[in-house]
């Protein structure tokens, strides 16, 4: 992974080991170890593909390339690389957790609150409860690698399904 | 003991560890099949919102977002994958490399009793060390709810010592994609991931459970229904 270049994003280098909190208002990028809190609400934080944290996470935007043990709440969106490994719940509006990215945790789709429109009192729902009206927002988790190949292959199984035969021995 | 042998009979020896490689390109193919024991459970996951659903089998998006969109909360925890943590390799007393699966059940698995109202177990019976197949199931019967219900699958004898070890995707409430399990070596374990049960192409099918072995396993559930399968699988849908 290519580490960002902008001036916007402060750097923790690979050698570097911080414990402790971490808070900003500037996105985050970490190739080092951080253990202890990370809080940057309106901002992203990166864990690059050295970078080991154990820590709780509250971000806008969390992307991880390296090892991540630790509650993670973002406001927007999660993202889960092939290398990342992520110990911990994830509680998020959207995630997306590339192929051979491992986690271990519950997964909490935070539903986004309906806007404040002056709308009658009756008609607007809580963050997280799923309904039917037109504002509610349906949660992506989106398999990069997935897609390329679903249903690819031939048909096998139970069923009905016509069936191709497993390798004979 | 003739269970325990038997058991035993597809387990491998360090000299027939070559036979798992397979080419990339059966690596990388997904192949789909129906499950009538996933629609089955499909029933459950869409009658009811807001369960508690664990799958224990390798990290899938495709099920975190099939469960998602049902309203359902679900966790993920790759069972197999920590069952290959070298550093749960110890010598037992015969000086014998043994799995500590002490160790392993006090780091995973750690739910609250009656958690779950779902378990996604997939084929990890199959695979996974002897030493934890039953501890696995027992605590699995404690971390589902009483009347939830566990999804597992078990190769029969003819599908051979080779059979890979599949990741399942769930594409639709009867249909699975099947994607074959590579063995990870990844920051998390170090360079040296292969135990007993994994080579790099792979997970290498431990055992074969018939009917009565696998009544046996699940005899503390209270109900058990089979459901056969062309492709040398029985899927198993239990509740507790």
């Amino acid at each position: 992974m290519e580490t960002p270049k902008s001036a916007e994003v402060a750097h923790i280098g690979r050698s570097v080991f911080i414990k402790g909190e971490l808070s900003g208002s500037e996105d985050l990028y970490v190739d080092g170890q951080v253990e202890g809190k990370i809080e940057l609400k309106d901002n992203s934080l990166t864990v690059g593909p050295n970078g080991q944290l154990r820590a709780n996470v509250n971000a806008k935007n969390v992307s991880v390339h390296g090892k991540l043990e630790g509650n993670v709440r973002a406001s927007e969106r999660i993202e889960l690389t092939k290398s990342a490994v992520l110990i911990g719940d994830i509680f998020a509006q959207r995630i997306a957790i590339e192929d051979g990215a491992y986690f271990k945790g519950k997964v909490d789709i935070q539903r986004e609150a309906p806007h404040s429109t002056p709308q009658p009192a009756a008609k607007s729902e809580p963050a997280g409860v799923s309904g039917n009206g037109p504002e509610q927002v349906k949660s992506t988790v989106t398999p990069p690698a997935a897609t390329a190949s679903s249903g690819a292959g031939p048909a096998l199984g139970g069923g009905k399904t016509p069936v191709t035969e497993l390798k004979k021995f | 003991m003739a269970t325990h042998s038997f058991m035993r009979l597809f387990r491998g020896t360090p000299a027939e560890e070559g036979q798992g490689v397979r080419p990339p390109s059966q690596n990388k193919q997904r192949l789909t099949r129906r499950s009538s024991g996933m629609a089955e459970l499909a029933r459950i996951l869409r009658s009811e919102e807001t369960l508690c659903v664990l799958d224990i089998g390798s990290t899938s998006a495709t099920n975190i977002r099939y469960l998602t969109d049902l309203g359902h909360k679900p966790y993920s925890e790759d069972l197999l994958d920590a069952s290959t943590d070298p550093s749960l390799m110890v010598r037992d007393e015969q000086g014998q490399t043994a799995l500590d699966s002490k160790r392993f059940l006090s780091e995973n698995l750690i739910y609250p009793a009656a958690q779950f109202d779902v378990v996604m177990c997939w084929n990890l019976a199959d695979y996974m060390d002897e030493s934890l197949v039953k501890p696995v199931v027992a605590r699995l019967w404690s971390a589902l709810k009483p009347g939830g219900a566990l999804l597992a699958f078990f190769h029969t004898q003819e599908a051979g010592v080779d059979a890979p070890c599949y990741r399942y995707h769930i594409v639709s409430p009867d249909t699975l994609e099947m994607q074959h399990i590579e063995a990870r070596h990844d920051l998390r374990k170090g360079p040296a991931s292969a135990t007993q049960n994994a080579t790099p192409a792979g997970f290498r099918l431990q055992r074969v459970f018939n009917n009565r072995h696998i009544e046996n396993l699940f005899r503390d559930f209270s109900s058990i229904k089979f459901f056969l399968t062309r492709d040398n699988v029985r899927e198993v849908l239990v509740v507790r």
